[in-house]
């Protein structure tokens, strides 16, 4: 089915190439294109394998986990996505942005469509928890009066009005994935990409964040969640993707985790 | 796109306060630099001032025989005055000459006194000339050596002086051109230092800036406010190193006096405050600006 989806995004990709209109049709069908993509690192001239020839793809309003152990490729993945590398060989597709050929200029943009979530917060340690939500409107170029309605709004969301104006030092991990949450989101991204967000994070505050990401994906936007937790995939019950050195073994709807 | 420069603007000021420490230990470098920066410019005009009232000391006097017509001493002014080296001659009668004599020792009733007692004055006619540059002195007394109107000379001072003028001539020189190594030298070690800062504050926000990159900023919106912190920082430490420098110049000022009494150190500075404010500001704003702008290039290619 998905590959079905993925030629007729391509044909159509190709006859409609010039309008920028008619690429919001392909996008419904397929959101991110992974096509035979390899990643190779050479350090030393030593040559390493992060990702070996991964074909998938991910559609509108799906929620993917991807699972795998440390060094399967699941950062590389992420990495991929956020053209923070380039692929060695194949096609790496987001929407209407060709990944391999994606211009530094052009990467604001592609990055401003998709939310990114990591394992160790990321969150400018010198702006408080509205200024970090609000940075990522303000890089939009997105008017004060928009900021003022919808960060509290987003903060509100994940449970944090009442520490808008603390700085992430005072916050505790999970709150500080939280505000990592209402950053990644409030620019509606078309897909929001959490690399390992529990990692650092006790149970409860893990699931709570789980919980959001479930609460993000039913209102729309997809989710793509690199993770290794066995308990929370198996709760999850939708779409694994599977990696072992670098290749896709296993990619199945209501997918569990499965130890090889 | 007003909205956006306003956004680097508030966030320069804003990274400039919220990092308080790593500012300050900026800034004081800075401070510390623009203090030599400074020291050069006042220095390189001591020099100079310093430099022309010595030059300005040196001399050759033809002095004439008692006999000489006035009119020899014309021609010979005139002739002379075809030499492209000389900058200006001076012809002192002997009535002048007896009146600067007596003018200058005015104070002390023996030597009026002696000279009342002479009838007859006793001081030369002389031709006083001042040569753009001290080397030329030379060529200059060897053309006087050679004239044909040697024969009215009483005396050519150059022959009892050449030493000592040879000799100031060379110091000049190479106070002139040690001074520009100098300044050139501190002033290199000036922007080394301030560059390195200024490098070290943006390595210790890399993670930030690499953040910043992943959310979507652009490369301009991530550097603005760097660039507007580098401003802050030039204009600070401008205002800041003259504050310090004015005590400082104040006090060398009477002493530098003694030395050479041409130079009014504290009247300079005061009356060039603004100008050397200036300078120290456009030297600190530039500095900053294009030491962030170089040094933040790097963390911006993810």
């Amino acid at each position: 089915m998905r590959i079905k989806f993925q030629n007729n995004a391509n044909k159509l990709s190709k006859k409609y190439s010039r309008y920028s209109l008619k690429i919001s049709i392909i996008r419904e069908h397929s959101m991110i294109i992974f096509q035979n993509v390899s990643k190779f690192y050479k350090i030393n001239s030593h040559q390493t394998t992060a990702l070996e020839d991964a074909s998938f793809t991910i559609n509108p309003k799906e929620f993917v986990s991807l699972v795998g152990k440390s060094g399967a490729g699941k950062s590389t993945i992420v990495k991929l996505l956020i053209a923070e590398e380039k692929p060695t060989k194949g096609k790496v597709i987001f929407g209407s942005y060709d990944v391999n050929k994606i211009k530094h200029r052009e990467l604001p943009h592609l990055r401003r469509r998709i939310g990114v979530i990591f394992q160790d917060f990321r969150l400018l340690p010198n702006k408080t928890s509205f200024e970090n939500v609000a940075f990522a409107l303000e890089v939009a170029g997105r008017l004060q009066s928009d900021i003022e309605t919808f960060v509290p709004q987003a903060l509100e969301m994940v449970g944090l009005k009442d520490k808008m104006f603390n700085f992430p030092k005072e916050l505790s991990g999970g709150e500080k994935q939280r505000v990592a949450i209402a950053r990644a989101m409030i620019n509606h991204p078309d897909v929001i990409i959490a690399d390992e967000p529990t990692g650092n994070l006790d149970p409860i505050n893990a699931w709570e964040i789980i919980r959001l990401l479930l609460k993000i994906n039913e209102l729309g936007t997809t989710v793509l969640l690199a993770t290794h937790n066995k308990e929370i995939i198996n709760y999850l019950n939708r779409r694994v993707i599977n990696l072992e050195n670098g290749r896709v073994i296993r990619d199945e709807e209501n997918g569990k985790y499965i130890l090889v | 796109m007003l909205t956006t420069l306003f956004r680097i603007i508030k966030y320069g000021f804003l990274g400039f306060w919220r990092n308080g420490w790593l500012s300050a230990a900026t800034l004081s470098i800075i401070i510390l630099a623009l203090m030599v920066f400074e020291g050069m410019m006042i220095f390189n005009v001591l020099t100079k001032i310093a430099l022309i009232s010595i030059q300005d000391k040196i001399d050759i006097s033809v002095y004439f025989k008692t006999n000489t017509p006035e009119d020899e001493i014309l021609q010979t002014k005139k002739s002379l005055g075809t030499l492209a080296e000389i900058k200006n001659i001076e012809y002192i009668p002997r009535d002048k000459a007896l009146e600067n004599f007596k003018n200058r020792h005015k104070d002390d009733p023996t030597i009026a006194q002696s000279l009342d007692e002479l009838k007859n004055n006793p001081l030369l006619a002389s031709l006083n000339i001042k040569a753009h540059n001290p080397k030329d002195y030379a060529v200059i007394a060897d053309y006087l050596n050679k004239a044909s109107f040697k024969g009215w000379f009483e005396k050519v001072t150059y022959a009892q002086n050449a030493v000592v003028i040879e000799r100031l001539g060379k110091i000049i020189d190479t106070a002139e051109k040690g001074g520009f190594i100098l300044i050139i030298f501190l002033t290199f070690i000036a922007v080394l230092i301030t560059f390195n800062t200024i490098r070290l504050a943006i390595y210790s926000n890399r993670e930030e800036i690499g953040i910043m990159r992943l959310v979507g900023a652009s490369n301009s919106f991530i550097r603005g406010p760097y660039v507007v912190e580098g401003i802050i920082y030039g204009l600070i430490a401008g205002i800041i190193s003259i504050i310090i420098a004015g005590p400082i110049v104040y006090f060398i000022s009477p002493y530098l006096k003694i030395f050479i009494p041409e130079i009014n150190l504290w009247s300079y500075f005061v009356s060039n405050l603004f100008i050397l404010f200036g300078y120290q500001s456009l030297f600190g704003v530039g500095l900053g600006v294009i030491s962030s702008s170089i040094a933040i290039r790097k963390y911006l290619r993810i």
